[in-house]
């Protein structure tokens, strides 16, 4: 049994708490790293991240993106979107095909 | 492209070609297996392009109910209100076997039976508000669910791809043409071999044929000389 967990700024996280997705507020990316960590062994399999805090650690994201689980999913916060999760999608066909060909 | 250090010998010829046999095989499957992999993983980008684009702006639209929430709503209120929620959602993973890249399958639990059961405080002293808010974003769960599923499953197909590819241009570009290469070497070698002995041979007959012819010359000359 696996859960959900949502980790970024409270404000744009808060919602969640009452669709039974544990939220994480977070700021620092210090601390972020720290709770990823932490969150990842205990049991998520799903983990929502801002896109801001997600940019910030970007390289822990990396060191964990091969394995089969969490899958961490970069969403827009209330700041708005920065275009993250978008370009990592179009990394996923960079790495795959060579160059991104799906528009 | 280099030949590699063997041994120019029947045996060592035997071996390589077996060698060049596998790895012919094993270059045009792990060629099917990349191009059977692409086909999926185009159709899942696509997918995940178009989910994305979906939650995004499911979340900014919620984000905007919640800002409004906010407003009219004081901090702690706000914090009373989402404090203790009702729902708890948990995921059953399943894996599927997509040519030997192992993708996860959420299923989602809810523990309370009733799915609209997301409301988590009385209706009493809370804006309307935070309800489109809180409605929004579990209408915009299922699509974030999907997405979770899609976008994993792209970024571990993309690595079994870029390993794949590499593994399909290393036998493609280095491998077989080095088996063929060496082939060919010893294959010439061998043929110089028997060539050279050939020669020595005829040599050898020749002279042999020499002598012989010599040794008959000076008998006869000898025979004569008697007479």
């Amino acid at each position: 049994m696996y859960k959900i967990a949502a980790m970024g700024d409270r404000d744009s996280i808060y919602g969640f708490a009452s669709l039974g997705v544990s939220i994480f507020p977070v700021d620092d990316s210090n601390e972020a790293v720290k709770t990823l960590r932490r969150i990842s062994e205990n049991g998520y399999a799903v983990i929502y991240i801002t896109e801001n805090l997600a940019q910030q650690i970007s390289a822990e994201l990396d060191r964990i993106k091969d394995n089969p689980l969490p899958a961490v999913i970069p969403i827009p916060g209330v700041s708005g979107n920065n275009g993250m999760g978008m370009k990592q999608v179009s990394r996923f066909v960079e790495r795959a095909v060579g160059s991104d060909i799906v528009k | 492209m280099a030949v590699m250090n063997v041994n120019p010998t029947r045996m060592e010829l035997t071996n390589l070609k077996r060698k060049l046999t596998t790895a012919r095989r094993g270059h045009k499957l792990l060629k099917d297996k990349r191009d059977e992999l692409m086909r999926r993983f185009l159709d899942l980008v696509r997918e995940n392009k178009q989910l994305r684009k979906q939650v995004e702006e499911g979340i900014s639209e919620a984000n905007r109910h919640m800002a409004v929430a906010r407003s009219v709503m004081s901090d702690s209120a706000l914090d009373v209100a989402l404090m203790m929620p009702t729902q708890e959602m948990s995921l059953e993973i399943e894996e599927k076997n997509v040519m030997s890249v192992m993708l996860p399958v959420f299923n989602t639990k809810l523990k309370t039976a009733d799915e609209n059961d997301i409301y988590s405080y009385g209706f009493a002293f809370t804006s309307a508000d935070l309800d489109d808010a809180v409605k929004s974003l579990s209408d915009i769960m299922p699509l974030m669910l999907r997405l979770a599923e899609v976008e994993k499953s792209c970024q571990l197909m993309s690595a079994e791809i870029e390993k794949t590819r590499r593994r399909v241009n290393a036998l493609e570009h280095v491998m077989i043409p080095r088996y063929e290469e060496t082939i060919k070497f010893i294959t010439m070698k061998l043929d110089e071999n028997e060539r050279s002995s050939t020669t020595r041979l005829m040599k050898v007959k020749s002279m042999m044929l020499e002598d012989a012819r010599q040794k008959a010359l000076a008998q006869d000359r000898e025979a004569a000389a008697q007479f």
